[in-house]
C-alpha cells in the first residue's frame, strides 16, 4: 500500500476493483465503512461478481474478468478528453511534460521493437530525448506532439465508452458513472483510494492492470495525499515482509538485485545502477544503492567481507535465468530438480495446472515440508481417487514432514500490507515436538557446514564465509535477527567535519547512515530504524493520533523511515503549500518540511529548488510513460487473457499478452472458446484462508465443501438445478462440485454475444477436515504476467455440464 | 472501549462473589455455597496474556492470546483468543477467519513429530528429529556436490546450485524470512519463491 488501512477513512471516493475487501479483508474494510459514515464517502465496486463489497456499495458496475485494462483505459480517456485532470499535479509531479524520442511508436497493438520469436521487446526506443545538458527534455506547456501527455491522449483515444462496453461488457451508463466519480477527485480538494488484490494481479497482464490504476491516480493527483493511493490489500499475514526480504528468485533484501552472469564484479553490478538524475536538483535516491549493497554484504558475510574481496560479492550465486514458481515447476517437470524445501507452502494447491505439478513433484529425489499442518503437497504421492489419482508405488520421492511451531508459539515481527512492522510476543510453548523455522534452518545449515568442514566437497567457500555469529548458533533469537536486519556501525562513523555521529557497535537510526566503505552493516536497508539505538520500535504500542488524521505514527514502525503515506510531499503544491486545507498533510513551513507524517523528502530542501516529490526516480516525478521498465510496453494496452471467449476486439491478430512467457512457445496448452465457451474465475470465501483452513474444524464446519457458482441463465441453459453435482472441465483438467445458482453472477454482453461465467472458490483439496475436492488449479493455465509471472487464475475457459439427475 | 467492557465483565464476576457473601452474612450459608458452585470462575483468571497478530491475512489484526499450563503436558497452551482492543487498525474486531484461529492451533492436521516417507512407500513413518535432519543434510550435500556450478563457460565465478528449490512461506516472520534467505542463497540456490504471486 502507498497509504494504509486507517487512512482509508480520509477518502471521499473508494474504488474497489480486482478485490473483495468486505469478504477477504473484513477488518480492514471497516475503514471504508468509516469513510462512508464519517465523511459521506462513496464506494464503487467494479467486479464480475456482485460481491458482498458490491452489496454495500453506492455504485456497482459489472465487468468481464480479464478486461480491466480496457475499462481503466476508458477512464483515462474520459479524464484526458474532458480535461478532468489535476493539471498542476500532472505537469509538475508526473512525466507528462517529458519528450519521448522519435523512434517510439505504437501500431496494430504492438509498440516499436517487438521480436516475435523471443516474445519480447527491444525497449530501447521507449526513452526520453536527452538534451545537451545531459537532462531529459521537457515541454512544461504539455503541447509538444511527442510529450508524454500528448502521446497519452492519442494512445487512449480508442477506449471510448462504447469500446469499453463492447470489450468489458459494462453498460455504458454504469461505466460513465465510475468515470465521473473518479473525475470528481481531480482537484486537490477531494481524494480517491483504490483498493485491489489478486483480482488484478492474477492475469497475464496483471502488472499493467495496476499501472493503469496508478496512472488514473496520478492524473487525479491522488498519490501522496491522505485518502488517496494505490493500495494492495495483500494475502498472507507477512507477504509484504517476505517480499521485502526478497525470497524471490531475482531479489536481495530491500529490492536490491541479485547479481547476474553479465555482472562479473561488484563494480560492474553497481555501475549499472548509478541512477544519475534526469533533471537538475533531483534526489534520485537509488544513487545510494552502493551503500545499501555493501552494508548488505557486510551483514551476510561479516568480517569475511572486505574491500579486497569485493565484500564477498563472488560468494553470492549469480542468476542465469529467473525461476518464479511457474518456471520452477516447469524445470522440475523436465526432471532437472533434485530437492524441494516447502516452508508453509502448499504448491500442489496453489500453483497453476496441478496435473503438471504432481508429475513434477514425482520427479524429485526428495521433498521436505516444514509446516505446522499437513499439506496436500506433502501427500502428493498418496492416492485419493479422483482427487489425486497417482500410482504411489512408482513414486520414488522421499518425503519429510517436519512439525513447525504455529504463529502463537514463536515471537518475531511481521509487516502488514500498510508496511507497518509489528512485533508479536510468544504466547505458548511449542506444541508436540514442533520447532521454530529458524531453529530448523539453523540446524540444517550447521549440519551442512560441518559436513563440508569434515569431509570437504564442492565449493565449501561460500558456505564457510557466511556470518553466523548468533549468541546461540543453534537458536538465533528473533530480536538478534531484527537487529541484524536493521544494521549498525562497525567503526566510529564521522561526519564531514570529523565529528563522531555514531559509535562503533551502535545500531543505525536510519538508512541515511549507511556507508559504502564497509563501515556499516544491515541486510535490509528499508527497515533500518526499526531497531534503532532507541530499541525495538516494532514493539511500540502507542495508539495515539496526534494530528487527528488517523495517523498512528507511534504504533510499530512503518518502512521506510516510519512513513505512513509514501510520496507524501506530493500532498503540497510545488511551493510547498497544501493543495487544500482539507487534505493538508505534509508541507513546508518556510524552514522545514513537517506535518502529520514523516516527510518523504529531504527535510530542509527548499521548494524553490523544484526538487520533485518522487525522490526514488531519476526524474523526481512519477511516470505516466513507463519507459523500458515494463515488459509489454510503456503504456497499458488491452490484451485478452490467453484463454479468451472472444478475439481481441481491438487487435484481433494478437492472442494474449504478446510479451508474456509461454513455455516452449506451446500454445497447445490453451483451450479455445468453441470447446470451452464459459469464462471461469477463482475467488476466496470469507470463512477460509487459502488452503490452510480446510484443516481447521471451525472453518470446515461453516464452509464445508467446494461449489460452482453460476447464474440462473447458465443453469437454465445447461439444465442444472440448485445443489446438483456438475463437472467443470478445462483443457487441462476437471473438477466436480455442487451447483450454487445465484443472482450474483449475470451473463454479460461482450462483443455482440452473451457470455456466461462460473465462479470457483479455491480453498478445497484432498487433505483436511472439509469435504475432498480436486484442486481448482487442475483447471488453470501455466502462464503468468509478463513482468511478475503471477499466474492467470482469474480468467480462463471451461465448460460446465450436469452430472447426476437433477435433485427433486 | 472494548477494554472497558472486559473490565466491566471482570467486575461483574467479582460482584457475583460479593453478592454471595452478603447472602451468607444473613445466615444463608448453604445458599452461598450452592450459589458459589454455580458461578463459573472467570475463565481467563489464571491465564497469561500475550499480544500477537492474526496468522491469516495482511490486515494483521492485533490479537490478545490467553494461555495456561496444560493439565497433560504442563506446557503453556492457548485457551482463548480475541481481538486486540488497542490495535488502531482492527480495534478489537476479528473476522470469521481470525475468530477461529484457536482451532488452527489445535488442528487435527497438526504435524506432531517428524514424519518420513521412503521412496515408493505407501505411508509416512515417525522418525526422530536427528534422523530427519541428518538425512536431509546428506541428500542436500550429495546433490550440491554433484551439481553445483562454480564458474560459467566464460570463466565467471557464478557459485550457483541450480537443482535445489526453496518455497519460502509468506506467513513466516521477517526473522524467519531472513534466515531462509541467508541459508538458501548462502548454499547457492536460485530457485527461490514466496507467495507474493499466488
Ligand atoms: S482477523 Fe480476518 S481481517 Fe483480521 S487479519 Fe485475520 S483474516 Fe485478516
Amino acid at each position: 500500500m502507498t497509504n494504509n488501512w486507517t487512512d482509508i477513512q480520509n477518502a471521499d471516493i473508494v474504488l474497489v476493483m480486482g478485490g473483495n475487501a468486505a469478504e477477504a479483508h473484513p477488518c480492514g474494510f471497516k475503514w471504508v465503512t468509516e469513510a462512508k459514515s464519517e465523511r459521506g464517502a462513496k464506494l464503487m465496486v467494479v467486479d464480475p461478481r456482485f460481491t458482498r463489497t458490491a452489496a454495500v456499495s453506492d455504485h456497482y458496475a459489472p465487468i468481464r474478468s480479464g478486461s480491466d485494462i480496457a475499462f481503466l483505459s476508458g477512464v483515462i480517456n474520459y479524464l484526458l478528453s474532458n480535461d478532468a485532470i489535476h493539471t498542476e499535479y500532472v505537469r509538475n509531479y508526473t512525466n507528462a511534460a517529458y519528450i519521448v524520442g522519435e523512434g517510439y511508436g505504437f501500431s496494430e497493438g504492438l509498440f516499436t521493437g517487438y521480436e516475435e520469436d523471443r516474445r519480447a521487446y527491444d525497449r530501447s526506443s521507449w526513452e526520453y530525448e536527452i538534451g545537451e545538458d545531459g537532462f531529459a527534455k521537457r515541454d512544461m506547456t504539455l503541447q509538444h506532439p511527442r510529450c508524454v501527455y500528448q502521446l497519452m491522449k492519442a494512445h487512449f483515444a480508442a477506449y471510448t465508452p462504447e469500446m469499453v462496453q463492447r470489450i468489458s461488457g459494462t453498460p455504458e451508463d454504469k461505466f460513465l458513472k465510475v468515470a465521473e466519480w473518479v473525475a470528481s477527485t481531480a482537484n486537490g480538494e477531494r481524494s480517491m483510494t483504490i483498493m485491489y488484490a489478486l483480482g488484478w494481479t492474477q492475469h497475464s497482464h496483471g502488472a499493467q492492470n495496476i499501472r493503469s490504476a496508478a496512472m488514473i491516480q496520478l492524473l487525479c493527483g491522488n498519490i501522496g495525499v491522505p485518502g488517496g493511493g494505490i493500495n494492495a490489500l495483500r494475502g498472507h499475514s507477512n507477504v509484504q515482509g517476505i517480499t521485502d526480504i526478497g525470497t524471490l528468485t531475482a531479489s536481495l533484501p530491500g529490492y536490491l538485485a541479485m547479481p547476474t552472469d553479465a555482472e562479473p564484479t561488484l563494480d560492474s553490478h553497481l555501475a549499472k545502477r548509478a541512477f544519475t538524475p534526469l533533471q537538475e536538483n533531483q534526489v534520485s535516491y537509488w544513487q545510494n544503492y552502493n551503500k545499501f549493497y555493501v552494508s548488505f554484504l557486510k551483514g551476510m558475510y561479516g568480517r569475511n567481507a572486505t574491500a579486497d574481496n569485493q565484500f564477498g560479492y563472488d560468494w553470492l550465486p549469480k542468476l542465469d535465468t529467473t525461476y518464479d514458481a511457474l518456471k520452477m515447476f516447469d524445470v522440475m517437470h523436465k526432471g532437472q530438480t533434485t530437492g524441494l524445501l516447502c516452508q508453509g507452502f502448499n504448491p500442489l494447491m496453489s500453483i497453476a495446472y496441478s496435473g503438471k505439478s504432481v508429475a513434477a513433484l514425482a520427479k524429485l529425489k526428495f521433498l521436505v515440508s516444514m509446516d505446522p499442518i499437513e499439506t496436500d503437497t506433502a501427500y502428493f504421492w498418496q492416492n485419493h481417487g479422483e482427487f489425486n489419482d497417482v500410482d504411489t508405488a512408482s513414486i520414488q520421492t522421499e518425503v519429510f514432514m517436519l512439525p513447525v511451531t504455529s504463529f502463537v508459539e514463536e515471537e518475531g515481527s511481521l509487516t502488514n500490507s500498510s508496511r507497518n512492522i509489528q512485533w508479536k510476543w510468544r504466547a505458548a510453548d511449542p506444541y508436540f515436538e514442533s520447532r521454530r523455522d529458524t531453529d530448523i534452518l539453523a540446524d540444517l545449515f550447521l549440519r551442512l557446514r560441518k559436513l563440508y568442514d569434515d569431509e570437504g566437497g564442492t565449493a565449501p567457500g561460500p558456505i564457510q564465509a557466511i556470518d553466523w555469529s548468533y549468541a546461540d548458533p543453534m537458536a538465533p533469537a528473533a530480536e538478534e535477527i531484527l537487529r541484524e536486519l536493521n544494521g549498525r556501525a562497525l567503526t566510529d562513523l564521522r561526519d564531514a567535519e570529523g565529528k563522531v555521529v555514531r559509535r562503533a557497535g551502535e545500531q543505525l537510526a536510519g538508512f541515511g547512515e549507511m556507508r559504502a566503505d564497509g563501515s556499516t552493516d544491515g541486510v535490509q536497508w528499508i527497515y533500518t530504524g526499526v531497531y534503532s539505538p532507541e530499541g525495538n520500535l516494532s514493539q511500540r504500542r502507542d495508539n495515539s493520533d496526534p494530528s487527528g488524521k488517523n495517523v498512528y505514527g507511534s504504533w510499530g514502525f512503518c518502512w521506510p523511515a516510519n512513513r505512513r503515506i509514501l510520496y507524501n510531499r506530493a500532498s503540497a503544491d510545488p511551493d510547498g503549500k497544501p493543495w487544500s486545507e482539507e487534505k493538508a498533510y505534509v508541507f513546508w513551513d518556510g524552514q522545514r518540511w513537517g506535518g502529520a507524517d514523516v516527510p518523504d523528502f529531504p527535510p530542509t530542501s527548499n521548494p524553490s529548488l523544484r526538487t520533485g516529490p518522487f525522490i526514488m526516480t531519476p526524474e523526481g516525478t512519477s511516470r505516466l510513460f513507463a519507459r523500458g521498465f515494463m515488459a509489454e510496453g510503456p503504456f497499458p494496452v488491452h490484451y485478452e487473457p490467453f484463454e479468451a471467449p472472444v478475439l481481441n476486439p481491438m487487435f484481433p491478430a494478437i492472442r494474449g499478452n504478446p510479451a508474456a512467457r509461454v513455455f516452449d512457445n506451446d500454445m497447445e496448452i490453451f483451450g479455445d472458446a468453441e470447446e470451452f465457451p464459459i469464462v471461469a474465475t477463482t475467488y476466496r470465501l470469507t470463512e477460509h484462508f487459502h488452503y490452510w483452513t480446510k484443516s481447521v474444524r471451525y472453518n470446515a464446519v461453516v464452509q464445508p465443501e467446494f461449489f460452482v457458482e453460476m447464474s440462473h441463465a447458465l443453469a437454465e441453459e445447461r439444465g442444472i438445478s440448485p445443489g446438483q453435482m456438475v463437472s467443470v472441465r478445462s483443457h487441462r483438467g476437471e473438477v466436480k462440485g455442487r451447483a450454487m445458482i445465484t443472482k450474483r453472477l449475470q451473463p454479460l454482453q461482450v462483443d455482440g454475444r452473451t457470455l456466461h461465467y462460473v465462479g470457483l472458490p479455491l480453498h478445497f483439496g484432498f487433505v483436511g477436515q472439509a469435504r475432498k475436492a480436486s484442486p481448482v488449479n487442475s483447471l488453470t493455465p501455466p502462464v503468468g504476467d509478463a513482468n511478475a509471472q503471477t499466474p492467470e487464475f482469474k480468467a480462463f475457459l471451461v465448460d460446465v455440464t450436469p452430472l447426476a439427475d437433477p435433485v427433486a | 472501549m472494548n477494554m472497558d467492557i472486559s473490565r466491566r465483565r471482570f467486575l461483574q464476576g467479582a460482584g457475583a462473589g460479593v453478592a454471595g457473601t452478603a447472602l451468607g452474612a444473613f445466615g444463608f450459608g448453604g445458599v452461598e455455597a450452592a450459589y458459589a458452585a454455580t458461578v463459573k470462575e472467570f475463565r481467563l483468571f489464571r491465564t497469561t496474556e500475550a499480544r500477537s497478530t492474526c496468522p491469516y491475512c495482511a490486515v494483521a489484526c492485533g490479537m490478545m492470546v490467553f494461555s495456561a499450563p496444560s493439565a497433560e503436558t504442563g506446557r503453556m497452551e492457548v485457551v482463548h483468543i480475541e481481538g486486540d482492543v488497542d490495535n488502531p487498525v482492527n480495534r478489537g474486531t476479528l473476522c470469521p477467519k481470525g475468530a477461529g484461529a484457536l482451532d488452527y492451533i489445535r488442528s487435527p492436521q497438526r504435524v506432531k513429530v517428524p514424519m518420513y516417507r521412503k521412496a515408493g512407500a505407501d505411508a509416512f513413518e515417525e522418525v526422530s528429529w536427528d534422523f530427519a535432519m541428518e538425512r536431509i543434510a546428506q541428500l542436500m550435500k550429495e546433490d550440491r556436490d554433484a551439481n553445483f556450478i562454480e564458474t560459467n563457460a566464460d570463466g565467471v565465478t557464478v557459485n550457483r546450485w541450480p537443482t535445489m528449490g526453496f518455497l519460502s512461506g509468506s506467513s513466516c516472520t521477517n526473522e524467519t524470512g531472513w534466515i531462509t534467505w541467508k541459508v538458501a542463497r548462502g548454499l547457492g540456490m536460485l530457485q527461490i519463491e514466496n507467495q507474493a504471486r499466488i
